[in-house]
């Protein structure tokens, strides 16, 4: 009988746990548990006691060098092994840049299905509910899975973690990758950071975020002052990152980032729902714009309407005068 | 010239406006809007534009368009899930095959779960690399950037094999009157399950509902004589409210 939560924790390219790991294990908890968390990756071992502070009863690590950079070929007989020998009856990973391409692959090979990219789930006797948005946020989706495990990934800071308790007691097993380098198929010529400035925007406790109405990429000059006035960091959407006015890695949005600080102000935006599924759990939501009838109000907590260009000077210039004051 | 297949789908429009969006919760489906088209999956058109680069990189005057089209419909292909929609592509690859690459879209655009390209590659035993802003093939291996959180990775994968594709790829070209007028004339050929040899595949999940999340959220419009005053008096809010 499959029993219990197996889920995939991550460590970021730094080396520490990915905080979605901890939204994992409490997410586990919180359907029934017991929790056990396997970690994949290269010098991930030091990770393991993190994963038992943040729930985890038990945690198998899978360090190998084969494992340093993420590729599918060379993840999933791990992962595979890991999962049928723990037979958990539900199985979740992170909605994250591995996540997302290793869980469908995963789910083929044991001959079950995932819910991708979900933002709640529950239990009904045996059963997972997972709920998650889809038509771009427009609408959500409840689905239940016929196989076993039942999988889901689960979006980014859409869960809450639990309280760490670093006294708490777990069993750290270590288990061989067993992967053999001939048997992957793809290769990693290269790897490029975008290196992103200040503040990083999964972390920021403030985002200003610019889109097409600002008109060209000269506009964001006067956001990243204001950003950088009220410490935070600078996001896009993704018109302007299309229009290549400011890159990729600050898009916000269902095919960019999750980002959630406590005050988020969006210029020039329409509020598309793929946009606003990138701000979803942000409470305090400004929009500058100046169409009275932008549909990015009816989420926000404070409205402008006018012309960004009148507008974000002169709020630059009274934010820094407030916070010197 | 690398025989690469294209998969697409349709969905409603993205772009359709969210007071016009609306959900038949009963039937879990979303309801068509009148004077509204569907439209091709974004990423799928990407993927053709993907596709069509390769061939303009490997001769350039041949690049007109896709050359080929399958529509695979019947009752049962209507009432798929994601698995078992994956199941019967595989399974008209496999009459298309011999190919040397399937593009596909990151995600469909409706129910955007993004996993039929990898289950596809999973079922025919071959690589994947997903989330492509560039796609190059030479000498029987692809090249492909991968779009990473923050920044980018270049991937060689030998084929046959799947790249699913982001908008990172950039615009998919604009189909030109001629070429429109040429697509009019290609066969695309309608095959049922029955030409695929396969019986309807089991769905692996099932919908249990559908629904329009609420959005409350009341909203306070800053007011002023002047966009500065405006200014001003929302910097002073969010003191009050100790956001800034
Ligand atoms: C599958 C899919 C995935 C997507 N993923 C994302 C995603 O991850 N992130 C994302 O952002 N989008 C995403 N999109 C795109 C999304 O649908 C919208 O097209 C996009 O968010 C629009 O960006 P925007 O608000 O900057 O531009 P627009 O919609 O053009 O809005 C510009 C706004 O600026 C205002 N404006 C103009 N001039 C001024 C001025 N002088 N002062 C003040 N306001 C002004 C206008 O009134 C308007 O509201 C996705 C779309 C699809 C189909």
């Amino acid at each position: 009988m499959p029993s219990g939560v197996l889920v995939f924790g991550e460590a970021t390219e730094d080396a520490k746990l990915n905080p979605v790991t901890a939204e994992l294990i409490a997410t586990g908890t919180r359907l029934g548990g017991p929790v056990t968390c396997a970690i994949l990756g290269s010098g991930v071992e030091p990770l393991a006691q993190e994963c038992i502070a943040a729930g985890a009863g038990k945690v198998i690590v899978c360090d190998d060098p084969l494992l340093a950079n993420y590729q599918g070929d060379a993840y999933l007989p791990p992962a595979e092994g890991i999962t049928r020998e723990a037979d958990p009856a539900v199985l979740l990973l992170g909605q994250t840049m591995i996540g997302r391409d290793l869980a469908p692959r995963l789910a083929q090979r044991l001959g079950t299905a995932v819910a991708m990219d979900c933002v709640a789930l529950s239990m009904e006797g045996d059963k997972l509910l997972a709920e998650r948005p889809c038509y771009g946020g427009s609408a959500r989706a409840r689905y239940t899975i016929n196989g076993s495990p039942q999988m889901a990934t689960v979006r980014a800071k859409s869960q809450e973690p639990l309280e760490a308790d670093p006294s708490r007691q777990g069993e750290i097993v270590k288990q061989a990758a067993g992967v053999d380098a001939g048997a992957v198929r793809t290769k990693i010529l290269e790897r490029r950071k975008e290196k992103a400035e200040g503040v990083r925007l999964e972390d920021a406790k403030v985002v200003v975020s610019g889109g097409r109405g600002l008109g060209g990429p000269e506009g964001f000059k006067p956001l990243e002052e204001l950003a950088d006035v009220l410490g935070g960091a600078v996001g896009a959407s993704r018109a302007v990152c299309d229009l290549g006015w400011y890159p990729v890695a600050h898009q916000v949005g269902l095919t960019g980032k999750v980002v959630t600080p406590d005050l988020y102000i969006a210029v020039g935006i329409s509020g598309a729902s793929q946009h606003m599924a990138g701000i979803s759990s942000v409470k305090n939501i400004v929009a500058i714009n100046k169409d009275g009838d932008a549909s990015i109000f009816k989420s926000s907590r404070f409205a402008v309407v006018g012309d960004w260009k009148d507008i974000v000077p002169a709020f630059t210039d009274e934010a820094r005068k407030l916070k010197a004051g | 010239m690398p025989h690469i297949i294209c998969l697409a789908k349709q969905v409603p429009d993205p772009e359709t406006p969210a007071s016009q969006f609306k959900v038949d919760e009963a039937a879990k489906k979303v309801l068509p809007v009148p004077g509204i088209q569907p439209v091709p999956s974004q990423f799928d058109t990407i993927g053709v534009e993907a596709a069509l680069r390769i061939k303009d990189q490997v001769k350039p005057c041949l690049a007109m368009g896709a050359d080929e089209g399958i529509h695979i419909n019947g009752p049962a292909a209507n009432g798929a899930d994601h698995w078992a929609t994956a199941e019967v592509l595989a399974a008209a690859i496999q009459k298309v095959a011999p190919f040397d690459l399937i593009i596909a879209g990151r995600q469909a655009v409706d129910w955007d779960m993004g996993v039929v390209g990898s289950t596809i590659a999973e079922i025919l035993g071959i690589p994947v690399v997903t989330i492509a802003k560039e796609v190059k093939y030479a000498d029987g291996k692809v090249t492909v950037e991968r779009v990473l959180l923050d920044g980018f990775e270049t991937v060689e994968s030998p084929t046959p094999c799947v790249v699913t594709v982001s908008n990172e790829l950039g615009e998919p070209r604009y189909p030109q009157l001629r070429q429109i007028m040429l697509a009019a004339k290609k066969e695309v050929k309608p095959w049922t399950l029955a030409d695929l040899g396969i019986s309807a595949p089991q769905n692996r999940v099932n919908l249990e509902a559908l629904f329009v999340p609420e959005t409350k959220v009341e909203t306070e419009f800053i007011d002023g004589d002047s966009p500065q005053e405006k200014a001003v008096k929302l910097a002073q809010r969010l003191r009050e409210a100790k956001l800034i």
